[in-house]
């Protein structure tokens, strides 16, 4: 492999273009993505950091940023639970249908997020297909922090299931028999011969939910209460400050949002480099 | 739920019983599996149909009737037709450059090529408002000058080029990365020139990844929602995409048009996820590298 | 595969300054489309009037009646496009630049928004135009389910535990604005005390489960959805609810007392001469003051400002109801705006946690 390597070393400079689509992807990324985020956070550190803090602190802005990040937490964590469950039963049981339930995974993926957020919503109403069998429960959906779950874990499912799936394919079978030939039950198996394997990706995919979930907008507003203090997310928070003329509330909830999907990024390819070490895969 | 235990019969091949659960915890676990997709993905997919045609044909088709709806329509095709190539011709220099070159910081680039992947839409629509609003950077200039960019399509288009931003580049990249480029040296030591080498070997070579990341870029441009509808303004028949327009309907009580003009999104939605599983069945060794992030 | 760390070779070859050269170009053929397409405007003279959230339907009858009038006097065709919204975020556009015509908004502190940040409005627009730039005014009256199963007859009965109340958040909305005035108003009218005021909006926005943006979204919520007891509501809104749901799912329940919701409207000073569209513009609104539109606003179930345009059968479906002003009880509206809805006003007091 090395000479080979070496040998492609020397004639890659060969290829003609670095400089005009370095430049342009630079250009391009510095223009539309790095100049506008720039503009925000330049804003939002002109009222300092003490500012920043008094805003970030506010009840209601603290409150909302709180059922952002739980729920978002929760929902990426059931996604992920029911992610790794289906992941499971796509790449392991063979049944009618799979192909076909294999392809709408990815449906919150392509489903535009209001088209979902009225669909959830005319689900899970109190008059709804699902909400009406809940209400004779007690159990209020729609309108309350637990509409705001249920979108969620619809927009955290494909991730969840994606990152799972090629892991699960990847499995070689010698290990499981090994472990089972030498007296393992099918349970402890499971649980320490192919779920470490699969950890990172679970790890993946339940970050990406999360980072997707914390800032969904459209799928959640239909069927959120939107009332401070209990169903308010925190996007949801950022429109009604600029509709108050609050830019500077905006802009702030919007920078701490920022810095905290930035961080989830790292955190996503910090666990891929480590996954890479110590299972020799992404 | 009785069709669905009929179609829990399962494959048995005896050499499998080792490495796989009991009949009994399959049959669960696939149930399981199935109620819970039914429940979160099936239903809310029939619903928008379900409620399109509450009121048969006639009123379906009513709601394309409409003035505003056929401007939103329009405009939501303009705005993909812009940004989606947009994003194509910046994934291809992105990919080209990252994948078969190498510099500093380049793990760098990529995080930040994802970083719009993960910003709130809101997020998203706000930061280009805080530069092309009257009280943005730009805005008293561009004001001055009578160029209008918040409020107006460009605006529209560029909160829509930054969602849709890593998708087509994060497809190739890890494609480019595997292939490696033997076949361009081969190529140009043959004699071909550059851009002849990347329309004959390269291009050829990524075709289909490529065609996957634009029908992913284009399935967001046209269904974007939050970005948009920051910047937009909710002018009708002027600047409300289709996703706006079955805000602005839901909210007039307009409730089967709505649905109807919902469902118009949820078959482009279709036809996406039928496109993808015909690359991912037909070309799915071309597209590796791209089924996970 | 993870190998090609290894390729460094291709770099140093190139200075940055040379290679960044032809994607500038390239960005620059990209900034120059951006352009093109922004300014690429259309021949037919275009109105934009940014409106609030209930005026939906009404606008729609409206425009067509005055592009009709337009065409008959002048030959020309004038179309009108229009916005809809939370008043306070259609304000809000405006500020940010969206270059509206005219603003017909739902209440007078969100024009002095704009007049006091844009400058594009004058500071004394109410002096414009008849009757204080009001072309119509309104009321709150309550939406009830059929058969009034909570038996609401007033104010008073919306702070009893148990009854939910639905009202749009008086930050974004005009209409939720009104509705928080209008029980302050009668509280403060009942008791004579602005503490015993307070107490009462205190206790009625604890029985709101849910604040949407605007009015319409409130009226969804209510409506559509199921939720709630009571709906404080435009009075046009209100009735429009029995027109679109039917008379045998909803009643409307007057009060005692209500406010005078005064919807008000304007021009655009600063975008209309840019856009050469102020003669126009202005004739839209001196337009709101005809007997045709004011025929239109009764039929819409507001309240014109010269009854007498209105057919009677319009008006009569209109309760009789006393009717306080705000301005009576609270002073002017940069005050009426400051106490109670700003940044630490009465109403972040009331729902603090």
């Amino acid at each position: 492999m090395r000479p080979a390597l070496s040998l492609r070393l020397k004639q890659s400079s060969v290829l003609p273009g670095f400089g005009v689509t370095l430049g342009y992807t630079l250009l391009y990324l510095g223009l539309l993505v790095l100049l506008p985020l720039g503009a925000l956070v330049v804003k939002a550190s002109g009222i300092g950091i003490a500012g920043i803090a008094a805003t970030a602190t506010e009840p209601r802005v603290a409150a909302a940023l709180k059922t952002s990040f739980g729920i978002s937490l929760l929902a990426a964590g059931v996604a992920s639970l029911f992610g790794l469950l289906t992941a499971w039963v796509l790449s392991r049981y063979d049944f009618p249908g799979r192909k076909l339930i294999d392809a709408i995974v990815d449906l919150p993926f392509a489903l535009p997020t209001a088209v979902a957020g009225i669909a959830l919503a005319a689900l899970y109403a109190p008059n709804g297909w699902v909400g009406s069998l809940l209400e004779p429960l007690g159990l209020k959906v729609a309108y309350t922090p637990l509409g705001i779950f249920i979108a969620l874990v619809f927009i955290g499912l494909p991730f969840a299931v994606r990152t799972v799936q090629p892991l699960i394919a990847e499995i070689e079978g010698e290990l499981e028999e090994a472990s089972a030939t030498l007296g393992a039950s099918r349970w402890r198996t499971l649980w320490s011969i192919l779920l470490p394997p699969l950890l990172p990706g679970v790890l993946t995919g339940f970050a990406l939910a999360f980072a997707r979930a914390v800032g969904e907008y459209g799928s959640v507003i239909f069927i959120a209460g939107n009332l401070p203090y209990v169903s308010e997310i925190a996007p949801l928070l950022i429109v009604i400050k600029l509709s108050e003329y609050d830019y500077t509330g905006a802009t702030v909830i919007a920078t701490i949002m920022l810095a905290i999907s930035f961080s989830v990024l790292l955190l996503i390819n910090l666990l891929q480099a480590w996954s890479r070490r110590r299972f020799g895969h992404v | 739920m009785s069709d669905l235990s009929a179609a829990l019969v399962l494959t048995d091949s005896p050499q499998q019983s080792v490495v796989t659960e009991s009949k009994l915890i399959r049959r669960l676990a696939i149930s399981i599996a199935l109620v819970f997709l039914l429940l979160f993905l099936v239903l809310p997919l029939v619903v928008v149909f379900v409620e399109a045609f509450r009121r048969g044909l006639a009123g379906f088709l009513a709601a394309f009737q409409e003035a505003d709806a056929l401007a939103a329509i329009q405009l939501t095709l303009t705005v993909a037709a812009i940004a989606v190539p947009a994003n194509l011709v910046f994934g291809l220099a992105a990919s080209w450059a990252i994948a078969k070159f190498e510099f500093k910081g380049k793990s760098l680039l990529i995080t930040l090529i994802d970083l719009p992947f993960s910003v709130s839409p809101v997020v998203s629509g706000l930061i280009y408002l805080l530069l092309f609003g009257a009280q943005g950077l730009f805005g008293p200039w561009l004001m001055a000058h009578g160029i209008k960019i918040a409020f107006a399509l460009p605006g529209i288009v560029l909160a829509t080029i930054f969602v849709t931003f890593p998708f087509v580049a994060r497809q190739l990249i890890p494609l480019m990365q595997e292939q490696g480029t033997a076949e361009e040296e081969a190529a140009l030591t043959l004699g071909a020139s550059g851009w002849r080498t990347f329309l004959t070997v390269t291009l050829p070579n990524i075709k289909w990844g490529l065609l996957y990341g634009v029908l992913l870029c284009n399935a967001r441009a046209m269904g974007e929602f939050g970005a948009v509808s920051v910047v937009s303004g909710h002018i009708r028949g002027l600047t409300n995409t289709i996703p706006l327009h079955v805000e602005i309907l839901y909210n007039e009580y307009n409730f089967v048009a709505a649905f109807a003009v919902a469902s118009l999104l949820a078959s482009l939605a279709l036809v996406t996820l039928a496109l993808k599983s015909f690359l991912e069945w037909r070309h799915g060794a071309d597209l590796a590298g791209g089924t996970h992030r | 595969m993870q190998g090609n760390v290894l390729y460094v070779a291709g770099v140093k070859k190139h200075s940055p300054l040379r290679s960044l050269l032809p994607a500038i170009g390239l960005a620059v053929i990209g900034c120059s489309g951006l352009l093109t397409l922004s300014s690429a405007a259309s021949a037919q003279t275009q109105l934009l009037n940014v409106s609030y959230d209930p005026t939906r339907e009404l606008y729609r009858e409206v425009n067509q009646a005055f592009a009709d009038d337009w065409k008959a006097k002048t030959g020309e065709t004038v179309s009108i496009r229009t916005s809809h919204g939370g008043s306070g975020a259609q304000a809000r556009t405006v500020i940010d630049g969206i270059d509206a015509d005219v603003v017909t908004l739902g209440i007078p502190s969100d024009i002095d928004a704009i007049a006091k940040a844009t400058k594009k409005i004058p500071a004394d627009w109410r002096s414009k135009l008849p009757n204080n730039a009001l072309p119509y005014t309104s009321t709150v009256v309550f939406l009830v389910r059929k058969g009034n199963p909570k038996d609401i007859k007033d104010w008073d009965d919306l702070v009893k535990p148990g009854v939910q109340v639905i009202t749009p958040n008086p930050k974004t909305s005009a209409g939720g604005r009104w509705n928080f005035l209008a029980a302050w108003g009668y509280a403060q009218t009942k008791d004579g005390s602005g503490d015993k005021a307070k107490e009462f909006v205190t206790a009625l926005y604890k029985n709101v489960p849910v604040l949407d943006t605007g009015a319409r979204g409130s009226t969804v919520t209510f409506a559509q959805r199921g939720l709630g007891d009571v709906l404080p509501a435009w009075e046009n809104e209100a009735f429009l609810v029995l027109d679109e749901f039917g008379r045998d799912k909803f009643e409307i329940v007057v009060p005692t007392l209500s406010i005078l919701a005064e919807p008000p409207v304007a021009l655009v000073a600063g975008n209309v001469d840019g856009k050469g569209t102020r003669k126009v513009a202005e004739a839209f609104l001196s337009f709101l003051y005809t007997d045709k539109a004011q025929a239109i606003f009764a039929k819409h179930h507001y309240r014109p400002s010269k009854a007498e345009a209105a057919k009677p059968e319009d008006l009569a479906v209109l309760p009789n109801l006393k009717l306080f002003t705000i301005e009576s009880l609270q002073g002017n509206w940069d005050d009426i705006q400051k106490n109670n809805f700003d940044s630490g006003g009465l109403f972040d007091q009331i729902s603090k946690r």
